[in-house]
């Protein structure tokens, strides 16, 4: 049954290389059709290698190829990759609980995705393109999780990168989606050198890059600050992917691809990579301590930032944009904080609902001819009522009402950061505040309130028609999402502690809680400090935007362009740089390198006497005189050759 | 060191062939009346058969030995101790695989509009000189073959480039004229003391690897030999002759300098220089190490600010080439072998992208960025070949470009830690241009002049297919190319060790962790 594992990713890839082939004759929309089903396939094999796993005792439930393991039938590697001295990489697979819980919600979500954009991508002139690009993000995203070294993680990590890279700047004729595709993947790059000095770090200290042999060695690592800066490399690299401070700017930009890649690589999946990454090297940060505090602190404030960006936005989906970033921030404050089970937990219950979300944004955008301005919204309740519910349903479970899937996963965080320190504890907990109105808000401006859609937009902008229901194929996603948003919580419940995530994936991480050490007091207390805390901000907000759509006073100019960020960068780093590379190009390359090189040229040319013609006849003279005499001297050698 | 033999001559084959085709083309000249599409596919043909051959050495090449294959050995000359010695290993190898490869491409893909009879035989001149010099074991064989790659693509500058052809052509020959003649006394020189240590005078790499030198003469002899080197590959700072001999020079001409020729540079550097001064080598190590960082460095931010596709592509060359001379200057096996590969991939992919822009040129007449825009939407196909070729060039991992950047990097860090981080920025900017290029090119709405651009023939499709699709194999498989160097590679670096009685890091060759054994199945990761 495990073997069922490894047709886990080439099912994607499959349908990649068939929709990259044939697409353009297969055409919509049977295309979509061949690219959800080959996600289906994936799902299945995900949903019978789980239930291999499970039959497993709790203790064995590894599946791996070490270093020495052949490759093909009985090892669990596909080939070697990298043969080199002592570097002798595999593309093999480490299945367990960890790769397990994320392939399962990682195929999961993405068929749902698939099976959306069947209706939203309708008409588009890329239709098959777009499934081409879908199918190898899977396939990328699948290798990125299961692979049983850095190395080949890397491979998948630096391949959802270049399908977000693809996706986002999918409608390339516009400028500004070109822009921030690329935008994406510099950012990316930048915190992927740190993913590239982490494993050269480890590499040299170790001598292999195979996860579970470098946990085995990690003795290696310590002492002179190896596995801090190991660890921290890493995290470079996770702020990029997953949108932390100080690269979390181009998430809120690749919002210009289509909605349903922002609801599945912009929310649900690759931007939770880094957060993978991170639990996946949990005992090498167990080994540093500082680091923790830094990957906390950062996860904590990135967690603040962003919220309280998301309380000023307009568009509907930037506004859910800097939402995923201040989530992602709660799994980074909870990875500091030691609670690996709690960033997996909230991992899986924020795919469920911000994918929903996305989902139901993308509804309200297509019912309105692409409007994504929430205060043209407005009234959607009654003529958009699947939508609605399910919106709701999302709403609830991010602003984490009890009991809905984000109070269970977000109080778990809470919790072990109690623990930890009342410092972030604090700031974790204002961020829940500002987290539930945000979202209370984007819901009331959406939903309820004057329908403003059918007025004419202040800048003259015709009104809209009025909106439509989603056909069959996109709300059946929106409805399977609503239900795991509703009661995913379930999985890991507080006072359950048999047959849950946490038991699930307790051989990965250990048990080291700081949750553990309090009493059950203490944690009732916070659990009713978060349900609290949730229901005050959808209160305030309820008051402020039930009705309004416009509250100046609430949106000022500094939380609208994101704390004057993306400026501070251009100023600081952009144009330096390009005024230094423009320098470079015309002063040091043509005047000082080059003018040395002519320099010389001159030099010997007004030195020699009758050499003035260098220009024109003398070195085709040259070169003549140099073809006449090697042709002699090759048939000098040849005839040598022949006759001795 | 016992090369296997056969029986068929296959090196002085491959090497004469071309020739003989050149000289074939050449006299052709008196038929005036001989079309020139049998001109053009006579050269496709012969290039091709020299493809065949040089596949065919690569399939009996044998994975067991470091040493050189297939010699043929010719004594000539006596008096002069010249031979007609050839020999390929597994640093050669795929040089002459790689040259094999590009020349039909370039005789089918980039065809000229005037005399193409001048230009079929140059080129095939030129394909005979490129495959001699890497399969050249004798130095002044090697020195012939060498300067002979001159003369060709002089002629294919001046004659068949663009507006400032004369000016870059000259300067081209001039500038590399002018290093070799370094290599040439280095050359002399080494065989004289060689002959005085032993009262042999011979040119024969295998002999002149024995020489003993004075550390000053070693030092010198070594500065000699890299100054030719250094100017052709090009390094910083001996690289301003390159963006113009690679903008002004015909598409084909591009392709054949930047991928092939190129590669002397530093195949010179690690057959010659380090077999012949392993310790001045190892000591002059940190000098060139930093070279190679700040041509890594320098070139990538010189091609930011770079408007002419052309140029921006000869200045990520340097950079790649830095990356060879890093990978080289580590002497760790996965530094030098990931340079060794990085010669092949880079040479692939600048073929691919001069290739392309090549036929954008055919279509549009211009490389300035700033007159194209929106090509994606008329000219898809194009774009998605483009798209590998750059990406491929940026390092993204399952495509070939990033197997050797990573080596090489890895590598590097085991030796020579901050070198190693510096040159991981490199990382960094090579997508910030290529990325920037591709955006303003292919990106964007598509205005009238450029919304006719023609998408690729079935004819470009063919040629331009196989080079894509070695780009993404040697991605996902390079083991087959590895295994074939790394014998070579692990003689190398020993012999480097050797000589100057140092070891390199244990992580390199051995690795920590194979020492422990470490069991297949569950191993828990937390305490």
């Amino acid at each position: 049954m495990l073997h069922a594992a490894f047709l886990m990713p080439l099912f994607p890839l499959a349908g990649f290389v068939v929709l990259l082939g044939f697409g353009r004759r297969i055409g919509e929309p049977i295309a979509g059709w061949i690219g959800t089903l080959a996600v289906a396939g994936s799902f299945v094999s995900a949903c019978v290698t789980l239930a291999g796993l499970a039959n497993q005792p709790s203790g064995a439930r590894t599946l791996t190829c070490s270093d020495s393991c052949s490759s093909g039938a009985g090892g669990h590697a596909f080939f070697t990759w990298i043969p080199v001295g002592a570097l002798h990489v595999k593309a093999a697979i480490l299945l367990d609980p960890l790769s397990m819980t994320m392939c399962m919600f990682v195929t999961g979500v993405s068929m749902l995705i698939h099976l959306y954009s069947v209706g939203y991508m309708k008409g588009d002139r890329d239709f098959t393109k777009f499934f081409v690009y879908l199918n190898a993000f899977v396939f990328s995203m699948l290798v990125l999780v299961m692979s049983s070294n850095l190395l080949v993680t890397f491979v998948g990590w630096e391949g959802v990168g270049v399908c977000s890279y693809w996706l986002i700047s999918f409608w390339f004729h516009r400028d500004s989606a070109a822009s921030a595709g690329k935008k994406a993947f510099i950012y990316n790059r930048v915190g992927d050198t740190g993913f590239l000095l982490a494993m050269f770090l480890i590499f040299s200290k170790t001598g292999t890059l195979t996860y579970l042999s470098v946990f085995a060695h990690r003795h290696l690592l310590a002492g002179g600050g190896a596995a801090t800066a190991a660890v921290l490399l890493l995290f470079l690299a996770a702020t990029g992917k997953s949108a932390q401070i100080p690269l979390f700017n181009w998430l809120p930009d690749a919002m210009e691809g289509p909605t349903p890649v922002s609801a599945l690589i912009h929310a649900a999946t690759m931007v939770t990579a880094g957060v993978y990454l991170l639990c996946r090297v949990n005992p090498l940060l167990g080994m540093s301590p500082d680091a923790m505090w830094v990957i906390a602190a950062i996860g904590g404030a990135t967690a603040f930032v962003a919220a309280t960006v998301a309380c000023a936005q307009q568009d509907i989906k930037k506004a859910l944009a800097f939402s995923t970033v201040s989530q992602i921030g709660y799994m980074v404050l909870a990875v500091g904080s030691g609670a690996y089970v709690a960033a997996i937990f909230l991992m899986v219950c924020h795919a469920f609902y911000k994918g929903l979300l996305f989902l139901g944004s993308g509804s309200v955008i297509h019912g309105l001819e692409d409007e994504q301005d929430m205060k043209r919204m407005g009234g959607l309740r009654r003529l958009m009522p699947w939508t609605f519910v399910t919106f709701l349903a999302g709403w609830l479970a991010l602003a984490a009402i009890p009991p809905f899937s984000g109070f269970w996963a977000k109080g778990d965080i809470l919790t072990n950061v109690y623990g930890k320190t009342l410092v972030l504890y604090a700031l974790g907990l204002l961020t829940a505040l500002l987290t539930s109105y945000y979202m209370s808000r984007i819901f009331f401006l959406t939903f309820t309130g004057r329908e403003r859609w059918s007025a004419e937009a202040p800048d003259g902008r015709p009104p809209h028609h009025p909106p439509h229901e989603a056909p069959w194929v996109m709300r059946a996603p929106l409805v399977v999402l609503a239900f795991f948003a509703v009661f995913a919580g379930a999985v890991n419940l507080p006072w359950v502690h048999v047959g849950t995530l946490g038991q699930w994936l307790g051989p990965v991480f250990g048990n080291r809680l700081f949750a553990a050490h309090e009493s059950a007091g203490q944690q009732i207390g916070l659990s009713i400090a978060d349900g609290v805390v949730a229901l005050a901000a959808v209160f305030v907000a309820w008051r402020v935007w039930r009705r309004m759509s416009d509250q100046p006073a609430l949106e000022p100019a500094f939380l609208q362009r994101v704390w004057y960020w993306d400026n501070v960068y251009d100023a600081a780093v952009g144009r330096p740089a390009q005024a230094f590379a423009r320098a470079c190009a015309v002063v040091v390359d043509g005047r000082l390198i080059d003018g040395a090189v002519n320099g010389i040229g001159r030099l010997v040319r007004s030195t020699g006497d009758g050499v003035r013609r260098v220009q024109t006849g003398f070195v085709r003279n040259y070169v003549v005189g140099i073809v006449l005499g090697m042709a002699a001297i090759l048939v000098f050698m040849l005839s040598r050759t022949w006759w001795s | 060191m016992t090369p296997a033999t056969h029986a068929f001559p296959y090196l002085t084959v491959l090497v004469l062939l071309p020739a003989g085709g050149a000289l074939a083309v050449a006299l052709s000249g008196w038929a005036r009346s001989l079309p020139r599409v049998v001109v053009e596919w006579f050269g496709i043909a012969v290039s091709l058969a020299t493809l065949g051959l040089a596949i065919a050495v690569a399939a009996l090449f044998s994975t067991t030995t470091g040493g050189f294959q297939f010699v043929s050995d010719h004594s000539w000359a006596s008096g002069l101790g010249v031979h007609w010695q050839l020999g390929v290993d597994g640093i050669s190898l795929f040089l002459v695989l790689l040259a094999a490869v590009l020349f039909p491409i370039v005789l089918a893909g980039a065809r000229t509009r005037t005399d193409a009879r001048s230009f079929v035989a140059w080129m095939l001149l030129l394909e005979c000189a490129c495959l001699g010099s890497f399969v050249s074991i004798d130095l002044i064989l090697f020195f012939f073959f060498f300067e002979l790659t001159l003369v060709p693509s002089y002629f294919i500058i001046s004659g068949w480039g663009y507006t400032r052809r004369a000016y870059a052509a000259v300067k081209f020959f001039v500038y590399t004229f002018a290093g070799s003649a370094f290599l040439l006394v280095g050359i002399l020189v080494v065989a004289f003391a060689h002959k005085e240590q032993t009262g042999v005078l011979t040119f024969s790499l295998q002999a002149l690897e024995h020489t003993h030198f004075s550390s000053a003469g070693g030092i010198l002899l070594f500065l000699a030999f890299t100054a030719a080197f250094a100017v052709k590959a090009p390094l910083f700072p001996f690289h301003t002759w390159s963006p113009d001999a690679y903008a002004e020079a015909p598409t084909g001409g591009s392709m054949v300098i930047a991928a092939v020729l190129a590669k002397l540079g530093t195949y010179g550097i690690l057959q010659f220089d380090l077999r012949l001064f392993p310790q001045p080598s190892v000591d002059l190590a940190p000098l060139l190490l930093t070279l190679a960082v700040i041509g890594i460095l320098y070139g990538a931010i010189v091609a930011c600010a770079q408007r002419d596709l052309k140029r921006l592509v000869a200045y990520s060359s340097l950079a790649q080439m830095g990356f060879v001379a890093l990978g080289i200057f580590a002497f760790t096996t996965e530094g030098v072998t990931g340079g060794v590969l990085l010669m092949l991939n880079h040479g692939l992919i600048t073929a691919a992208l001069f290739l392309l822009i090549g036929w954008i040129y055919e279509r549009r007449q211009t490389w300035q960025v700033s007159e194209l825009r929106g090509l994606q939407a008329p000219a898809p196909v194009m774009a998605g070949a483009f798209t590998i070729a750059m990406l491929a060039s940026i390092g993204l991992p399952g495509l070939n470009g990033f197997v050797s950047e990573f080596l090489v990097l890895s590598g590097t860090f085991l030796t020579h830690r901050w070198w190693a981080v510096v040159a991981t920025a490199g990382v960094v900017f090579a997508a910030i241009y290529l990325l920037w290029a591709y955006q303003q090119v292919f990106h964007g709405k598509v205005d009238l002049a450029n919304s006719r651009t023609r998408d690729l023939s079935w004819a470009e499709r063919m040629v331009i297919a196989p080079l894509i699709v070695v780009i993404v194999f040697l991605g996902i498989y390079p083991k087959p190319v590895l295994d074939r160097i790394t014998p070579t590679v692990n003689a190398l670096v020993a012999r480097v060790d050797a000589a100057t009685r140092t070891h390199q890091p244990p992580a390199a060759d051995r690795g920590f962790a194979a020492r422990h054994s470490v069991p297949t199945t569950a191993k828990k990761g937390a305490s």
